[in-house]
C-alpha cells in the first residue's frame, strides 16, 4: 500500500482570540471520503480552507501527495505552485456555486476553462469533453451556451461538480455540496457525487451538517466541536455506535422520516 | 492450514454502551466473549430478546466498537485485528472477507436493483458483465419478478427489499459470513430459496455466524448453537 494523500498535524486557526480549530491532525488515505461533521460554527468549514491552502494555519502543517514531485507542505508552497495545484489535482466544491463557477461566461467555458488550465488546446476537443460532462451531471446539451444564471440552484451545482472533475482530480474538497438545495434535487445530487466517487475512485474531504449526507457518501468521520475532533471513525460505527455525548446528541436529533 | 482450523477467533470482548444523555449509564452488555467458528460451520447465536445477540454481531463486523477483548479474522492470509482496527484495514475485511446480511436494506436512490445488487461483485475488480449475469441470476433464484430488475428498490414490499439485500450479501463469496435474521419477513417458499443458497455456501466452506428467530430455519443451518446473555443475568 501507498501513503496517504494528504496529511494533517495538529491542524490549529484562531480568528483573533477566537479558535476556529485546534491540534486537528489524521491521514486520508486514496480512495477514501472522509466526512467532517458537526453543528454550525464548529469549525468544519475553517479545517477545510485551511486543508486546501485557502487559509494558513497558525500552528501544524498539511502535507499532500503530488502525482509527479512526491510530499509537499502545502502551505510552504508558491502562490502560483498552490494554484496549479488547486487547477490540475484538486477540486473545490462550494456550498455557493457563484463561488466555484465565473457566472458571467457559459456553461461550456466553465468547463473548457479548467482543461485549458491544464494545457488542451483544441477547441474541438474542449468542447467535446464539455459536452459529455454536461450529460454526465445531467445537464441538457442544448445548455451548453447558456451562462450559469440562467441555470437553476440545482443545475448550478452539478455544473461546478462536472467544473471540478473535468481536469480528473485525484483529491476534491467540498464544503456542504447539497447545503440549500430542495430534498429531490438533493438526492438526485447525492447519487451523481456517489457514482462519480466510485468511478474516478477520487478521495475527498466533504464538509456537511447532514448525517444523512455523511452516511451516504462518506467512508470515514470526524465530528467536530468547538473547533476541535471529539469522536472519529468508520461512518457507520460513529453513526450506528456514538461514544462521545456530543455524537450521541447529534444522531438523537436527526429527525425520523 | 487444516480445513478445521478457525478463521475466526474471538476472546475476551467486552461492550457496553455509555449514554451520555442519561447521566453517562454505563450498560454492560458483552462480557468476556470468547468463540471460534471454522469454515463448514454455522454458529447460532441464541437468547432472549435484549441479551445482546444483535450486538455480538455487530461488534464481529466492526459495526459496534467493543472496549476490549479481541476478534481476529482470516483476511487473505493474514490474521486481522479487528477490535481497534483502522478503518481501512476494517473496510478492506468487509471488501474481500466479510459478508453480512441484515433484516434491512439501505436503499440508495436512483439506482437499479439489478446495480445495487451488482455492486460488491464489481468493487471486487469483476466485470461489469460478470457481475450484472451473477446478479440476475441470483435475483431470479430469489424469485425478483424480472420487471422489477431494472428498478431502484425503494418502492418494493419488505420482503422483495429483505430479497435484494441478501443476493447483494452473497453475490461476492466471502468466506465470513454474518447474518442478522436473513429470513425475518419472508413468505415460505422465498424463506427456503434462502435456506438452499445459505446452505450451499456453508458446504462451500463459509464460516457462518447467525441470528435465526425461526426455529425451523436455525435447524437448517446451524451445525452448533452459541448461548448469549447479558452479564449477571445467571447468577
Amino acid at each position: 500500500m501507498t501513503g496517504p494523500i494528504l496529511s494533517a498535524k495538529g491542524v490549529t486557526k484562531r480568528f483573533g482570540s477566537r479558535i476556529a480549530c485546534r491540534g486537528v491532525s489524521f491521514d486520508l488515505w486514496p480512495g477514501e471520503v472522509l466526512g467532517v461533521v458537526g453543528e454550525s460554527g464548529s469549525g468544519k468549514t475553517t479545517l477545510l480552507n485551511c486543508l486546501a491552502g485557502r487559509l494558513v494555519p497558525d500552528e501544524g502543517r498539511v502535507a499532500y501527495e503530488t502525482a509527479s514531485i512526491g510530499t509537499v507542505d502545502v502551505h510552504q508552497l508558491s502562490e502560483a505552485r498552490r494554484r496549479l495545484l488547486a487547477r490540475t489535482e484538486w477540486g473545490f466544491v462550494h456550498q455557493d456555486a457563484r463561488e466555484g463557477l465565473r457566472m458571467g461566461a457559459s456553461a461550456g467555458a466553465n468547463i473548457g476553462e479548467r482543461l485549458m488550465a491544464i494545457g488542451t488546446r483544441h477547441y474541438g476537443e474542449i468542447r467535446g469533453k464539455a459536452s459529455d460532462w454536461l450529460s454526465r451531471v445531467e445537464i441538457d446539451l442544448d445548455r451548453l451556451d447558456d451562462r450559469p444564471t440562467a441555470y437553476s440552484g440545482g443545475m448550478r451545482q452539478r455544473l461546478q461538480i462536472a467544473r471540478n472533475l473535468v481536469s480528473d482530480p485525484r483529491l476534491v474538497f467540498m464544503d456542504e455540496p447539497t447545503g440549500g438545495l430542495d430534498v429531490s434535487v438533493q438526492a438526485r445530487l447525492l447519487d451523481l457525487l456517489r457514482g462519480l466517487v466510485d468511478s474516478f475512485h477520487l478521495s475527498a474531504v466533504l464538509v456537511t451538517h447532514d448525517l444523512g449526507v455523511a452516511r451516504l457518501l462518506t467512508h470515514r468521520l470526524m465530528v467536530m466541536q468547538g473547533g476541535e475532533v471529539v469522536e472519529a471513525g468508520l461512518t457507520d460505527q460513529v453513526l450506528d455506535d456514538p461514544q462521545h455525548a456530543y455524537t450521541q446528541m447529534l444522531v438523537a436529533s436527526i429527525l425520523p422520516v | 492450514m487444516t480445513a478445521m482450523s478457525p478463521v475466526l477467533r474471538v476472546r475476551g470482548l467486552h461492550k457496553s454502551f455509555v449514554m451520555h444523555a442519561q447521566g453517562h449509564l454505563a450498560l454492560p452488555v458483552l462480557r468476556d466473549v470468547a468463540l471460534d467458528v471454522s469454515p463448514g460451520e454455522c454458529l447460532a447465536l441464541v437468547g432472549p430478546s435484549g441479551a445482546g445477540k444483535s450486538t455480538l454481531l455487530r461488534s464481529l463486523y466492526g459495526n459496534y466498537r467493543p472496549q476490549g477483548g479481541s476478534i481476529r479474522v482470516r483476511h487473505r492470509a493474514d490474521w486481522v485485528e479487528l477490535v481497534g482496527a483502522e478503518p481501512r484495514v476494517t473496510l478492506d475485511v468487509r471488501r474481500h472477507t466479510m459478508g453480512f446480511v441484515s433484516q434491512f436494506l439501505r436503499v440508495i436512490p436512483r439506482v437499479a436493483t439489478v446495480d445495487v445488487v451488482a455492486e460488491p461483485m464489481l468493487r471486487l475488480g469483476a466485470s461489469p458483465d460478470e457481475a450484472r449475469r451473477r446478479a440476475e441470476f441470483l435475483l431470479g433464484l430469489l424469485g425478483i419478478p424480472e420487471r422489477l430488475w431494472q428498478l431502484p428498490p425503494a418502492t418494493f414490499s419488505g420482503g422483495e427489499q429483505q430479497r435484494v439485500n441478501i443476493a447483494r450479501s452473497l453475490i461476492a463469496d466471502y468466506p465470513v459470513l454474518l447474518l442478522d435474521e436473513p429470513t425475518a419477513s419472508l413468505d415460505t417458499a422465498n424463506r427456503d430459496g434462502v435456506i438452499d443458497l445459505i446452505r450451499a455456501r456453508r458446504k462451500a466452506g463459509a464460516a457462518i455466524v447467525g441470528i435465526f428467530h425461526d426455529v425451523a430455519v436455525r435447524d437448517a443451518l446451524a451445525t452448533r448453537l452459541y448461548p448469549v446473555e447479558l452479564p449477571g443475568a445467571s447468577t
